[in-house]
């Protein structure tokens, strides 16, 4: 089985935002930098599908260059080769984003039978790149799995809704979007971090159209940065705690 | 303006979502009867007469606006907070941070953030048909045996974080949680350990609740734990840091040691409640 999975650099952003002075982005000087939590499911679960049943895993992320070492933490747990749609670092809209793994997927000289993304990136959160590569390749599509298994010409797919389960099917190929909780990630061995440094990487450049969800600019929201009410220290702050529960009627 | 919003029976989001639509022009309110599908639903969507296409910001909503977006070629807004021409304000980072966007082309299409807008009567709902056109749909639906009280409705949240140390450490969380009728929460970090079922996680990425009271224990309170735990009326941080960001959102805090203060408060509701 040939499985694609899209992933996406995101910084880690810790306890507080904070954006750059022209409200562009957000100041990153003193983050590190991961992928998105849904996509280190999907790439988790793209390895292990090829593990039990053999096949390649392909990683593709469009971003700058430094999104390479997301590709290389990717195939440092199992991925076989990179793909890396190199931007000058600018956002892009999921329209064009969209196109640009599109043309990417059109540019591989064998098919892929699985298309993995993420149910939304953690930083944009538009819930749309992976249905809109699905429309403009003309495959099934079904988003927000915790549960995928894959047969010989179709795809099982289970999604939580609330205290249920609602169980889909897909003829292959097709592309799913997944959650965290699909799976638990395993960390990248140092043997495999050795590996991951050998294994192939395309690096394409791409510039973008123009986006038609066009960013203007970014703001921190209200409520954030409030004084706690202390209400004492140690066990000796329970009865405090006690009288506040029932206060509030919780207790 | 000619608005279609579409809606789902008995759903919040969806009441909050008309709400929202109305302030933008004249809303038909649409649903569909039948079996999930959502590219087939988007299709009919899709064929509407509308300047603006809206849904809520839940699963279906941004998934079926999607399939709207990718049908018709427009961009598509998801968690929309307000709105003025083509100016959009949405959220990012589970609403972490805003954005103002400018949405180009018409229909305008975009998701209503939950719980940012007051909920409306859905009024007349118009149900449109949807031809199955073999697209993935809903096959069946498993419920699930309800193994106590939803994270996601729970009116107590009692959750630990890195702090707790260890999967044996969540008993004296588990123990308050029981005390309180409450639910079992936890942050990121503890599902990645593997100490608690990701079904625990309160989170960008886990489930975020809105309970009347939010108990965090040991949890530092990374932006992303805090955009699945601001849904909760009140919160109360007990943590060893003074400085941890999670303070800066709670409204009570109990400094020092979980291990002692979450065991002290189990025996004191239990001294009160004789």
């Amino acid at each position: 089985m040939r499985i694609l999975v899209c992933v996406k650099r995101v910084p880690i952003t810790g306890g507080k935002m904070v954006l750059t002075a022209d409200a562009q982005a957000l100041e990153t000087k003193h983050l590190g930098f991961t992928i998105s939590p849904h996509e280190e499911c999907a790439v988790e679960e793209a390895v292990r599908i090829v593990e039990a049943a053999g096949g390649e895993v392909v990683v593709l992320t469009l971003g700058p260059g430094e999104a390479e070492e997301q590709l290389r933490d990717c195939l440092a747990i199992g991925a076989d080769r990179g793909i890396l749609l190199e931007t000058a670092g600018e956002d892009w809209d999921a329209q064009a984003t969209a196109a640009a793994i599109v043309e990417a997927v059109r540019g591989e000289t064998e098919a892929f039978d699985l298309l993995l993304f993420g149910n939304e990136s953690a930083d944009a959160g538009g819930y749309q790149v992976g249905i809109r590569v699905a429309h403009a390749l003309g495959l099934p599509v079904v988003t927000g799995l915790k549960k995928i298994e894959p047969g010989e010409a179709r795809v099982r797919c289970e999604r939580d809704v609330g205290g249920a389960r609602d169980v889909y099917e897909a003829p292959l190929p097709a592309v799913l979007t997944v959650l965290e909780g699909l799976n638990l990630p395993r960390y990248p061995s140092v043997p495999g971090r050795l590996r991951a440094k050998q294994k192939p990487l395309a690096r394409t450049p791409v510039s973008p159209a123009g986006a038609q969800l066009e960013k203007l600019r970014l703001s921190v929201p209200a409520g954030q940065g409030k004084e706690a009410e202390i209400l004492g220290e140690g066990a000796a702050a329970a009865p405090r705690v006690v009288a506040l529960l029932q206060e509030l009627g919780v207790a | 303006m000619k608005v279609v919003c579409f809606v789902e029976a008995g759903d919040d989001l969806s009441a909050q979502a008309v709400g929202f639509a109305r302030s933008l022009g004249e809303v038909r309110a649409v649903a569909f009867d039948g079996a999930y599908q959502p590219a087939a639903w988007a299709k009919t969507l899709a064929a509407q007469d509308a300047d603006a296409i809206v849904a809520a910001g839940s699963d279906r909503g941004n998934e079926l606006l999607a399939h709207v977006g990718a049908l018709v070629g427009q961009p598509v807004a998801a968690n929309v907070t307000a709105i003025a021409g083509d100016v959009v304000t949405r959220q990012r980072w589970g609403g972490s941070l805003l954005e103002e966007a400018r949405l180009h082309g018409s229909p305008q299409l975009l998701t209503v953030a939950p719980h940012t807008q007051p909920a409306a009567e859905l009024g007349e709902v118009e149900t449109l048909l949807a031809e199955d056109d073999g697209s993935p749909k809903v096959l069946e639906r498993i419920e699930e045996s309800s193994g106590g009280i939803s994270l996601r409705d729970a009116k107590v949240v009692v959750s630990g974080g890195r702090g707790v140390g260890s999967a044996e450490g969540f008993a004296i969380i588990e123990e308050l949680a029981g005390l309180l009728g409450g639910a079992v929460g936890c942050s990121r970090v503890v599902t990645s350990a593997g100490w608690r079922p990701h079904t625990d996680q309160v989170g960008q990425t886990g489930t975020k609740i809105s309970a009347d009271l939010y108990v965090a224990c040991g949890i530092s309170g990374a932006t992303q734990h805090i955009a699945g735990a601001k849904g909760a009326k009140r919160i109360l941080a007990i943590n060893s840091d003074p400085e941890a960001p999670i303070l800066a959102v709670a409204d009570y805090a109990v400094l020092g040691d979980l291990h002692e203060i979450v065991p002290a408060i189990s025996t004191e509701l239990r001294r009160v409640s004789g």
